[in-house]
């Protein structure tokens, strides 16, 4: 699953605003995650600079271990083009929506969630996205997205989700 | 809740007692810290009653056996087992014939509905072997309001056989889950502690957690998620009016009362922090901690001097405990695992909290102290434990998992025993338990 991901990223980073030539790739997101971009088709049709292409050409979200709110290669390359595209796009906002997976009590993973879309805000910011264009949310362990008791969907739940605003 | 307690009267043992006194020392007691429990055989006939009340007396008797049976101290003996019935709840009954069924104690009870429309219900506590009175009551109510009283005199009848408070007049608060695990629709729900009369205070449209009562019953704090940032609501039940906690720009999350009723003690996120602050009702707030941790959980000890709360400030989720006002914190938990949830007994002896270790998810107790840790139930996901008000009795949630799974609603007593599912509409989780009623 890993390894899926970070070859798609790639790839994906290349097709940054050449949405077309990232129809090969589309299915590859759609696979890892049903709930992507509301169910939308194949990249073909992400107009670039649209949210599609965003969810799908560049990543919209980053994963976390265990109890942890560092950020890794993978989620540091993710946010790096994250903040790229906010750079080409000045008119969108973003909500960072922090979550955390099943395996924690609920009280704990509102403020892990809290603290992971906090990390990746601190990096978009670093990254020269103006921190007023950035709100944070977090919901904690109640949104997971992957259902199946087993590590493979509690690592895409532990995530942090960079969600544009309406009005882009 | 007010309009209950204008309603209720209760005439404490107006009634004379009929039968001679025996010895106190063939008197009928449960030993309810004992090591191995058994559960006293009590008869409950259905209550005596007219043509307009035979009904509520039949279902009375099936509130009061079913109180006593859920909290594994009673063996409610079958109705079709007796010799005998109860036909004037006011006369002596023959012990010999419930002496033949082996019930050690009897309950005889009437129901009639008295000259201005309310119901009066009575009830006598009979030790069957002694051949005495051990209690008796008389009480007058709306007609609505037949199983408040049908669990006023379970806790009567608990109280005098285990010398302990009662806790069946009592409700619970908690977070009703429809919908699909990804997308979970919450609502909050109230009901009584043997899960009837289901009343949703919430519509679902915004995700709620969290709630817990104010010291009255009448009002319950919790978290909701609306348009703006998730923050931390005051609920009155009776009048559904809504006022926010504080006035702060972050997420507000893990409310609770404080023992007087007058401040919320609850966490605030700041720049992915969260610390512990109390918030008088109307005043201004008071920050507890002030760490780059995970402060949250807070609640107080029963006298207001103390709070519990959970911590990452070692490394990951720990127990601490600090004065009301804040200031040093010494951690309590060094077990296996990490520990959340803390919540403090009403009687003050013990913290109950989730413990999450390699075995799973577990409710367990320890002494405010951090020695004498025990754990109650211990499995795949079991979270957020609340006290029943008498402290013997705990409720928690429990999730089975699966992607069709969700949470349930269980209790277990303070020994570990007597595990038993809380019967809700939906799946359920975050249980908060009332106080007992007034």
């Amino acid at each position: 699953m890993t390894t899926t991901t970070r070859i798609f990223s790639r790839r994906a980073a290349l097709a940054l605003g050449l949405a077309l030539l990232a129809a090969a790739c589309a299915k590859s997101p759609s696979e890892l995650d049903g709930q992507l971009a509301g169910g939308a088709g194949g990249a073909g049709a992400a107009t670039p600079g649209s949210a599609q292409d965003f969810v799908v050409n560049v990543g919209d979200r980053v994963f976390f271990d265990t109890d942890s709110t560092s950020l890794n290669t993978e989620a540091q390359t993710t946010l790096g083009r994250q903040a790229q595209w906010l750079a080409l796009y000045p008119r969108y906002t973003v909500t960072v929506e922090g979550h955390a997976d099943e395996r924690g009590t609920r009280e704990y993973n509102l403020a892990l969630g809290a603290r992971r879309a906090k990390a990746a805000q601190d990096f978009l910011v670093a990254r020269g996205v103006a921190s007023t264009r950035i709100r944070t949310i977090s919901y904690g362990k109640e949104r997971p997205v992957a259902l199946c008791d087993q590590d493979s969907c509690w690592a895409q739940n532990r995530r942090a989700v960079t969600v544009l605003n309406a009005g882009g | 809740m007010r309009k209950l307690v204008r309603t209720l009267f209760a005439a404490l043992t107006a009634l004379a007692a009929l039968a001679a006194a025996a010895p106190s020392s063939a008197e009928i007691t449960i030993n309810i810290n004992g090591g191995n429990i058994q559960p006293l055989p009590i008869a409950i006939p259905n209550f005596v009653g007219g043509a307009d009340t035979a009904a509520v007396g039949q279902q009375m008797a099936g509130v009061i056996a079913g109180d006593l049976q859920r909290s594994g101290l009673f063996q409610v003996l079958d109705q079709a087992s007796f010799v005998d019935r109860i036909t004037d709840p006011n006369a002596v009954p023959n012990f010999q014939n419930w002496r033949a069924i082996n019930a050690q104690a009897l309950v005889s009870g009437g129901i009639v509905r008295a000259a201005d429309g309310r119901l009066q219900a009575d009830f006598r506590l009979w030790d069957v072997f002694g051949g005495t009175q051990l209690a008796g009551q008389q009480y007058f109510t709306t007609p609505e309001n037949w199983r408040r009283i049908a669990h006023i005199i379970a806790d009567a009848i608990y109280e005098r056989l285990t010398g302990e408070k009662g806790y069946f007049d009592t409700r619970i608060v908690f977070v009703d889950e429809s919908g699909p695990k990804g997308n979970r629709v919450k609502r909050l729900a109230l009901m009584d502690q043997d899960g009837a009369n289901v009343r949703f205070l919430t519509n679902g449209r915004d995700l709620v957690l969290t709630p817990r009562f104010s010291p009255t019953s009448q009002q319950v704090t919790y978290m909701s998620f609306g348009t703006s940032e998730p923050r931390v609501y005051l609920l009155n039940i009776e009048s559904g009016q809504r006022t926010l906690v504080g006035n702060f720009p972050n997420m507000t999350f893990s409310p609770r009362f404080s023992p007087d009723g007058n401040s919320v003690v609850m966490s605030l996120e700041q720049d992915g922090n969260a610390n512990i602050y109390a918030m008088p009702i109307g005043g201004a707030p008071a920050r507890l901690t002030n760490t780059a941790a995970i402060d949250t959980s807070p609640s107080y000890s029963p006298d207001g001097s103390r709070i519990v709360f959970e911590s990452d400030r070692g490394g990951n989720q720990q127990l601490y405990v600090m004065s009301a006002g804040g200031g040093n914190a010494n951690r309590i938990s060094f077990g296996n695992g990490r520990y959340g949830t803390p919540v403090w007994s009403p009687r003050g002896d013990l913290i109950a909290f989730t413990r999450q270790s390699g075995s799973g998810f577990a409710i367990g107790v320890m002494k405010p102290d951090g020695s004498g840790e025990r754990i109650l139930t211990e499995g795949f996901h079991n979270e957020g434990p609340t006290w029943a008000p008498n402290g013997r009795v705990i409720m928690f949630f429990r999730d089975s998992g699966g992607p069709n799974g969700g949470p349930q609603l269980w209790s277990v007593d303070l020994t570990g025993r007597n595990e038993q599912r809380v019967p809700t509409p939906n799946f359920a989780s975050d249980p908060a338990w009332s106080p007992l009623l007034k």
